[in-house]
């Protein structure tokens, strides 16, 4: 299991890429989905590389994004 | 109060969610704006300090009109430029309330200049939020009093003229002579990395309110794409390369400190 | 009751305070500095905010937060001070939020000068502001009235959540009389605001604006405020009448006028001409219905003003034709004499 998830807001989010270029891990891009408002939305392209650093939720400027991360047991586990 | 969200996958705990101060209207800026930032850097301090229930946002005129829309508190629609005297109407009136005025270029620094350095003279015990993207956005892209020279805009076709117009007015510097405020301090939402400091800076304001210390104004440098011209990530860019060179980052005034 | 003797601008102070006053904001300015002073000196000792503003504009923006804010509040000018208060006034009249203004008129228009006049009637009662507004516009001629009239004042504004004003004049502002006041109004007799902005503590946020893009609910928004000047235009209309029941003439004059107006009459009755008097008090409302009334037996209504005929035109609405309509007026600061009004009164009522 990936260490993060996030969970994008389709209605909410305006398609500006801002995650897409911020995400460290080029996790996100562009779904080629358009939401009700007509904009392109992200999503993630490449789950397995999500650490949960929330840079993404950072930069969102529409609040968009919510973050997961596996809880410290399910870590180990993984490892 | 409850904040409708995805129901948390298993296995995992939540890291980030919106701020429970933010409601769950949807914002109304343009794609890439950097409003939608320190609006809930805004949220995520009202939130951390427990003040939902004693705050009062002062909405200005410009893209952010709509501001009452977007929080859980109290608001006050204030004409243009007014913002900070009718926020210490408030405060006076009711020094419990937590009061914040969150201000474009062209309310805080052209039509609303008189109204921003008296409360900031007075030491007023509010918390200006200052959003500083170069240009009246929601009019159509004209000349901001903070416009860089040679910047197109809708009223600067060949780019602004300092010797027609004037140069980008620094208000943060000049507030920061005044005996008046307790902190003037400018930052960028631009990156992680600024939107994190902003992220201090603007909690700090609104401590400061609540530890009496009086007047805290947050400048932002922000980007405004659409005007721009420009995708929000070269935005971002040109906001780093261009608009910090003539509105440089850092604190410009603590008291004691 | 206390009595007190005071001028006409520290009796309007005294009974605002009185009233539960908690925040008055101002800038100064000529002919009404004694206003400014004695809020200076007395509010803040007795529980209430005084704070000078650096502009009117800030100062009735200050007025607009503070009554946001739910408590009384007021500020005090004179006419050029108000014209710059007008942006504020709409802002209040759309938010509906109560408020009390003073303007104690000079002569005008631009800087003019600080003698006592009336031009700004129309800007008072027929929004000086931009958009569909009315002020409860209040207009006392004896200092003991200005004391009674801000009380009203603050208790219509509150009641009907428009703002009010006091409109008077340099001359009523110097005036020194003895005035009985009431003892100060029990707080708890004041309405209660739950539309006001206090904190959003177990129940949703409130919102005070003046703003929608949708043009179908800013009408709705307006509609409201059309019932609401229609119901105090029903309960609300005040004047004083003077030997208006056998009267040929009828002088219609108001504030400072008004008070002249009763020596006019007295004398003209002594020289054996029937002079009566209708004063407004109300200015808006206007008393349309009690002129009407009279205008169906007098044959002669004279209006009197300090202006170059302003509330001359909402007088002409009430007689409708019915009855001659003259005007005399004097400009500039210049304050007829009783003796110059009766010429007047003579040459109409014989002509």
């Amino acid at each position: 299991m990936p260490k993060g998830l996030v969970v994008i807001d389709k209605d909410r989010c305006k398609g500006c890429g801002l995650c897409i270029g911020a995400c460290p891990f080029e996790v996100l891009d562009f779904s080629g989905e358009y939401n009700s408002a007509g904009y392109n939305v992200a999503h993630m392209a490449h789950p397995e590389r999500c650490t949960g650093c929330a840079i993404c939720a950072q930069v969102c400027p529409d609040v968009a994004i919510e973050v997961y991360r596996l809880q410290p047991d399910k870590l180990k586990e993984g490892a | 109060m409850p904040q409708a969200s995805t129901q948390v996958p298993e296995g995992y705990v939540k890291a980030f969610f919106r701020p429970r101060s933010l409601s769950d209207a949807k914002y109304t800026y343009c794609p890439g704006c950097h409003h939608g930032i320190v609006g809930r850097l805004i949220a995520e301090a009202i939130d951390e300090l427990g003040i939902q229930d004693r705050t009062v946002g002062i909405a200005p005129v410009g893209c952010a009109v709509f501001l009452y829309q977007f929080y859980r508190v109290d608001f006050v629609q204030a004409a243009h430029g007014r913002a900070c005297a009718v926020a210490t109407g408030i405060k006076r009136a009711n020094p419990e309330l937590v009061v914040f005025s969150y201000q474009g270029d062209g309310d805080l620094a052209a039509i609303g200049t008189a109204e921003t350095v008296h409360a900031a003279n007075r030491g007023e015990n509010i918390t200006v939020i200052f959003v500083n993207n170069q240009v009246y956005g929601m009019t159509g892209g004209e000349m901001a009093p903070t416009t860089l020279p040679g910047q197109r805009t809708t009223t600067t076709p060949e780019g602004r003229d300092v010797r027609l117009t004037g140069y980008p007015l620094r208000i943060s510097e000049m507030l920061a002579q005044l005996d008046g405020p307790a902190y003037i301090t400018r930052q960028s939402v631009h990156d992680v990395r600024h939107i994190q400091m902003a992220r201090r800076a603007i909690l700090k304001a609104f401590r400061n309110q609540l530890e009496g210390k009086g007047f805290s104004l947050v400048e932002i440098v922000a980007a405004c794409p659409t005007n721009l011209k420009l995708p929000p990530p070269q935005a971002n860019r040109w906001v780093a390369e261009n608009a910090l060179k003539y509105f440089p980052l850092g604190d410009l005034k603590v008291k004691g400190g | 009751m206390t009595r007190m003797l005071l001028r006409g601008n520290e009796a309007i102070a005294e009974a605002a305070i009185r009233s539960g006053l908690k925040c008055y904001f101002c800038y100064p300015i000529t002919p009404q500095g004694e206003l400014v002073e004695y809020m200076a000196r007395e509010l803040p000792k007795r529980g209430g905010v005084f704070l000078q503003a650096e502009s009117e504009v800030a100062a009735i923006n200050m007025v607009y937060g503070a009554a946001a804010a739910g408590v009384r509040t007021m500020t005090s000018s004179s006419s050029p001070g108000i014209s710059l208060k007008q942006e504020g006034i709409s802002y209040l009249a759309g938010a509906r939020l109560p408020a009390v203004i003073v303007n104690m008129m000079r002569g005008g228009p631009g800087l003019g000068n600080i003698a006592p006049a009336q031009g700004d009637y129309f800007q008072a009662t027929k929004g000086g502001g931009h958009g569909d507004y009315h002020l409860i516009v209040l207009a006392p001629s004896t200092v003991p009235e200005a004391a009674q009239l801000v009380m009203l004042a603050f208790e219509l504004s509150d009641r009907y959540r428009v703002p009010a004003m006091i409109l008077a004049d340099g001359m009523l502002g110097q005036m020194m009389e003895p005035v009985e006041l009431p003892p100060p109004v029990d707080p708890k007799g004041i309405p209660q605001r739950p539309w006001a902005v206090t904190g959003a503590k177990g129940r949703p946020p409130n919102v005070i604006l003046s703003f929608d893009l949708e043009p179908q609910r800013l009408k709705e928004m307006n509609l409201v405020l059309q019932e609401t000047y229609r119901e105090i235009e029903r309960n609300e209309v005040r004047w004083e009448e003077m030997a208006t029941d056998d009267a040929q003439i009828l002088i219609v004059a108001y504030g400072t006028m008004g008070r002249i107006a009763k020596t006019v009459v007295r004398r003209a009755r002594k020289e054996g001409i029937r002079a009566g008097l209708l004063r407004p008090i109300t200015l808006w409302p206007f008393p349309y219905e009690p002129i009407r009334r009279l205008s169906e037996r007098v044959p002669t209504v004279l209006t009197v003003e300090l202006s170059a005929g302003q509330m001359w035109e909402d007088v002409r609405l009430a007689v409708e034709g019915r009855a001659k309509t003259p005007f005399y007026g004097e400009l500039g600061g210049v304050v007829p004499t009783p003796k110059e009004i009766l010429s007047e009164v003579k040459r109409h009522a014989t002509g």
